[in-house]
Formats: structure tokens, C-alpha cells, sequence
């Protein structure tokens, strides 16, 4: 079946309304969460009117509904991704939790003092924190891949700082400021020659294109379902099963053990030692349903719709005087766009295009780092999803010059 | 866009009376508001009586925070010290003119809060400050 952007928008149902009586939605913040489709709120729906029960312990019908449900979602997910088995999909909050349960567990048990951690200037706080905890806690030492002007990793540097024999490489899939696209699986080849693991944050890459982890033979992957029309509250760790499998639990209690004594308790096997209390359960059979949405509609033709939309953005946008783009050119990058305008504010500028319906991000986006990188406290970003349309992106740049006019 | 962007908003952050520094001075305060980088620093000229004489505003933001600490600097010279620590937020409101959902709140608020850590002397500044 064709892609068809307008069938597609008769899936959201908060596509369809207004923001203020006469002023339709145009809702560009994807990045940041995306909207969710009727079968996945039905799917979520369904679960709590017929088949709501706690999982894992029951044996009556719906504890036995609801766990068949919860495994099968897990499966999917699995499945989406090319995992190996359903046992290295780790249910988490989100891509955050995912990264620190890495960070707690492995990082804990395998770093020493002196080992190095090699990360880059464009990722998301919740990339950087967590090691930044660790390396507080363990003596490690932090080293970071620079950016180029165009908004790029700098490989020779990271070639270079690879040379240092890290433990770990962590870098984000997607930059969710530039839009940047790193070359991971050379990346991912690069660090396991140089005996490093890798942890990819995926937060920005699932949801917007095709990820197959055997291919990348990456480590650890962590991502988050309400960026990819699934819920909030649920999230993914993928790894490899020998690392799951030597890391100790992350936190403690139902759930994630054998057998407990008085004392002493014998952990569960991979993924449930990592999943303690009761879990987000309807949200993890929403995310499910989404992977399934997803994929019905084709990650390719998702992807090749974002990169036309963003095509047309850029070169839309370069036409507006006095607006500066951050990050590559089109068809380097997925479908983000951050800007800045000369003499304006980002607040002021998506306060404005509010007015209009239009909701844009500003500020520094969650990656501090990376705008001090560029000399600038705060951008606006549009951001693109398979429900965006050009007609959009056209009431983007109209509301852009209103801004213009408005602090001209 | 007449509500969020009254011409008084505009007029005060295109072109602030009260930018720049104020040297010597007897009060001096800076913080930022860490979610959108908006940073405001206040210098007051206070005479033995514990009125304020002259005031000075520098730093970067929305129309909103710059605006704001404009027409709050334009508001408090002639006051006292003691009036100043009775300022509150409905204070700027009122000098803005427009209600504001809890995101912008903090962006107007940031040249209230740096004013009243000043003259009360503190090492930090927090939201208590500006509590309605
Ligand atoms: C690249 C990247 N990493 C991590 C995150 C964090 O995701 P979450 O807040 O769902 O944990 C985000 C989301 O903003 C992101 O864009």
C-alpha cells in the first residue's frame, strides 16, 4: 500500500483538533513525544476493560490474559528490532531508565578506577549524566567526541580517542538538535576493535527509521516508546544476552528473584532480574500495538517520508533572512530542524507561533552541551513524524515571518 | 498576540531604559533560569537612608524576562530597601499586564527573584522569593 499522509493523520485523533476555537494544530514537537494512534489508546483500552490483572503470578484467566499480553508485546518489540530472542528486550521507563540501569548494573559491576568512558559533544543529558554519577562514584575518566561546524562527529577524532582503550562508547543514533545521523555500525566496528562495548541511545533512531541491532552488532540499545507512538512510562533495553546475563539485578524486589530467605535471595534469569514490581503493563502492550502500527505502515516509507519533508523544510527555511539552521544538510539528517533567529529569543518565537496552533520546542533541548558547543543558549527546533504534511511546514515558515514582523 | 505581546512588552524589550551597569554600586545579583538560559543581573545604588537611587539590569532572554526586569527597575527606584522585600510576583504581573501559563511564570519572575536574593543578601536565590 502506497503511503498516504492524509490516511494516516485519521489515525491520530489529536491531529484533528484545535488549539483555540479557529486555530487548527500543527503539532511539530515529535521529537520530544509523539502523538498516538487510535489502536494504540484502543489496544491500552481493551486491556484495562477486559483483561486487567497483575502479571506473572496468576494463574486465574485474566492474570493469564494479561501475561500472555505483556510476553507478546515483548516479542514484538524484539522482533521490530532483529533482537536474537524476546529475553534481551528489558522493559524499562524510558530510553533515561534504560541507560541508567546500564550505567548502575554493568558500569558498577565491570568499571574500575581509571577506566575511561568515551562519549560525544551532541548527546542528550540523559546520555551524560549517568556516566558523569558513575565516573564521580569510580574514579573514571570522561573523554568526549567533538563536533564539526556542520554539525557531524568528528570520526578522526573519534579514531583518536578510541586509541585510549575506553570501556565504553556511548553515543546517541539520531542527534535530536541536529537531526544528525551517525554512522553507527562502522562506529560500533570501530569501538569493538578497540575492545570497547557500546551503548547506543536509539531514543531518536527507532522510532524514525529501520534498526536492526545483529546488523549493528551493537551492545546495548535504549530507547523509549512514547517517542515512537506508544505510551509514556514504558521504554527498552536491548543487549547482548552474555552481558545481561553476567550483570548483577538493578533494583531490588517482586519480580526480579527466584527464590528469597531470610537473608538472602537467588536472582530471576534475563530479563526478569532486571524488572522489579509490577511494571507498566497496559503501556507495554500499547507499545506493542505501536511497533505493530509501525510497522504495518513501513519504516522504510516512514523514513523516506521525513527525509522529503525535510528536504522541503530546509530549503524552505534558508530562503527566511536572518534565520541561522543548525546541524547538516539535507539528506545527512532525519527530520529535525533547529534554528535561531537573529535578535529573537526561541521562547519568543515559539511563543508566537502558538498563537498560530504551531508547537515548537525551545531551549537547549536537553543537550546543553552541545549548544555551548555551538555558542548559543537556545534554539527552536521543528521536528517531523509520519503525520507531518508540507502544508505544515508551510504554516511553519508563515508563522516564522509573523515572528519577524511581530519583533521587526 | 496582542495578550502575550502588549506594545509595552515589545517597546521595553527592544529598547530598555534600565540596560546596562552601574558602577560603583551597593547591591549587585545574578541568576538564571536553567530551563531556557534566560539570565538577568540586577546592580542597585542605595543612599544611607536605604532607598534605592539608580538601578541597572544586564543579561540575555525571552521579551518576557527582559521586559520584565525593565519595567521592575522603572518601578522600584525612589523605593526603600524594606519596600522592595515586600514586592511580589502579582508586582510584575501587574507591570506586564498579562497572564502567563507556568513555563513564561518563571521567565518573568527570574528579575523579581535576583532583586529581593540581593537586597536580602543572600548566597542563592530560589522561588520562595517569588511565592505568591
Ligand atoms: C537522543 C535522546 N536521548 C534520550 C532521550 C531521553 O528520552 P526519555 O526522556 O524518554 O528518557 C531523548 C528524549 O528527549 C532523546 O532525544
Amino acid at each position: 500500500m502506497p503511503f498516504d499522509v492524509l490516511r494516516v493523520r485519521q489515525d491520530f485523533p489529536v491531529l484533528g483538533r484545535e488549539v483555540r476555537p479557529g486555530v487548527a494544530l500543527v503539532y511539530l514537537d515529535s521529537t520530544a513525544t509523539s502523538q498516538k494512534p487510535r489502536q494504540v489508546l484502543e489496544a491500552m483500552d481493551a486491556f484495562y476493560r477486559r483483561s486487567n490483572a497483575n502479571i506473572h503470578r496468576g494463574v486465574h484467566t485474566l492474570a493469564e490474559e494479561a501475561t500472555a499480553q505483556y510476553e507478546e508485546a515483548r516479542a514484538r518489540i524484539a522482533r521490530f528490532i532483529h533482537a536474537p530472542s524476546p529475553r534481551q528486550i528489558v522493559y524499562t521507563r524510558n530510553t533515561t531508565e534504560a541507560i541508567n540501569l546500564v550505567a548502575y548494573a554493568w558500569g558498577r559491576a565491570f568499571l574500575k578506577p581509571g577506566d575511561r568512558i568515551l562519549l560525544t559533544e551532541m548527546e542528550h543529558h540523559s546520555n551524560l549524566v549517568p556516566w558523569y554519577l558513575l565516573a564521580q562514584e569510580r574514579g573514571l575518566t570522561l573523554d568526549f567526541v567533538p563536533l564539526t561546524d556542520d554539525g557531524h562527529l568528528d570520526l578522526e577524532a573519534y579514531r583518536q580517542r578510541l586509541s585510549d582503550a575506553p570501556r565504553l562508547v556511548a553515543f546517541t543514533h539520531m542527534s535530536n538538535v541536529l537531526g544528525t545521523i551517525n554512522p553507527a555500525r562502522e562506529m560500533i566496528a570501530q569501538a569493538h576493535q578497540a575492545g570497547a562495548i557500546v551503548l547506543l541511545d536509539g531514543a531518536q533512531s527507532v522510532p524514525h527509521f529501520p534498526v536492526n541491532v545483529q546488523e549493528l552488532d551493537v551492545d546495548f540499545l535504549a530507547f523509549s516508546g512514547h517517542k515512537m507512538c506508544g505510551p509514556t512510562g514504558i521504554g527498552v533495553l536491548y543487549g547482548k544476552m552474555h552481558l545481561l546475563e553476567a550483570m548483577p539485578p538493578f533494583l531490588g524486589g517482586g519480580d526480579m528473584i527466584k527464590a528469597v530467605h531470610l537473608g538472602s535471595f537467588v536472582p530471576n534469569e534475563v530479563p526478569y532480574k532486571f524488572e522489579a514490581g509490577t511494571p507498566a503493563i497496559a503501556e507495554a502492550i500499547g507499545l506493542g500495538a505501536a511497533v505493530d502500527y509501525l510497522e504495518q505502515i513501513g519504516m522504510e516509507a516512514i523514513a523516506a517520508h521525513e527525509r522529503e519533508l525535510t528536504a522541503y523544510a530546509l530549503e524552505r527555511l534558508e530562503e527566511v533572512p536572518g534565520l541561522h539552521l543548525l546541524g547538516p544538510q539535507a539528506g545527512e539528517k532525519g527530520g529535525v530542524v533547529a534554528f535561531t533567529l537573529d535578535g529573537i529569543h526561541p521562547h519568543d518565537i515559539a511563543q508566537v507561533l502558538d498563537h498560530y496552533g504551531i508547537a515548537v520546542r525551545a531551549g537547549h533541548h536537553c543537550a546543553q552541551p552541545l549548544h555551548e558547543r555551538f555558542g548559543i543558549p537556545a534554539t527552536a527546533r521543528a521536528s517531523f513524524y509520519l503525520y507531518t504534511t508540507r502544508e505544515e511546514i508551510d504554516k511553519l515558515v508563515e508563522g516564522i515571518y509573523q515572528v519577524k514582523k511581530l519583533f521587526g | 498576540m496582542d495578550d502575550l505581546y502588549r506594545e509595552i512588552i515589545i517597546e521595553h524589550y527592544k529598547n530598555p531604559r534600565y540596560r546596562g551597569k552601574l558602577e560603583p554600586h551597593d547591591i549587585a545579583f545574578a541568576d538564571s533560569n536553567p530551563l531556557c538560559g534566560d539570565h538577568i543581573e540586577i546592580q542597585l545604588r542605595v543612599d544611607p537612608e536605604g532607598r534605592i537611587t539608580d538601578a541597572r539590569f544586564d543579561g540575555h532572554g525571552c521579551a518576557i524576562s527582559q521586559a520584565s526586569a525593565d519595567l521592575l527597575l522603572e518601578s522600584i527606584i525612589g523605593k526603600t530597601l524594606d519596600e522592595v522585600k515586600q514586592l511580589n510576583r502579582q508586582h510584575v504581573l501587574d507591570l506586564l499586564g498579562i497572564e502567563l501559563g507556568p513555563v513564561r511564570m518563571k521567565c518573568a519572575l527570574l528579575s523579581l527573584k535576583v532583586l529581593k536574593a540581593g537586597v536580602y543578601g543572600l548566597g542563592s536565590a530560589d522561588d520562595s522569593l517569588v511565592e505568591e
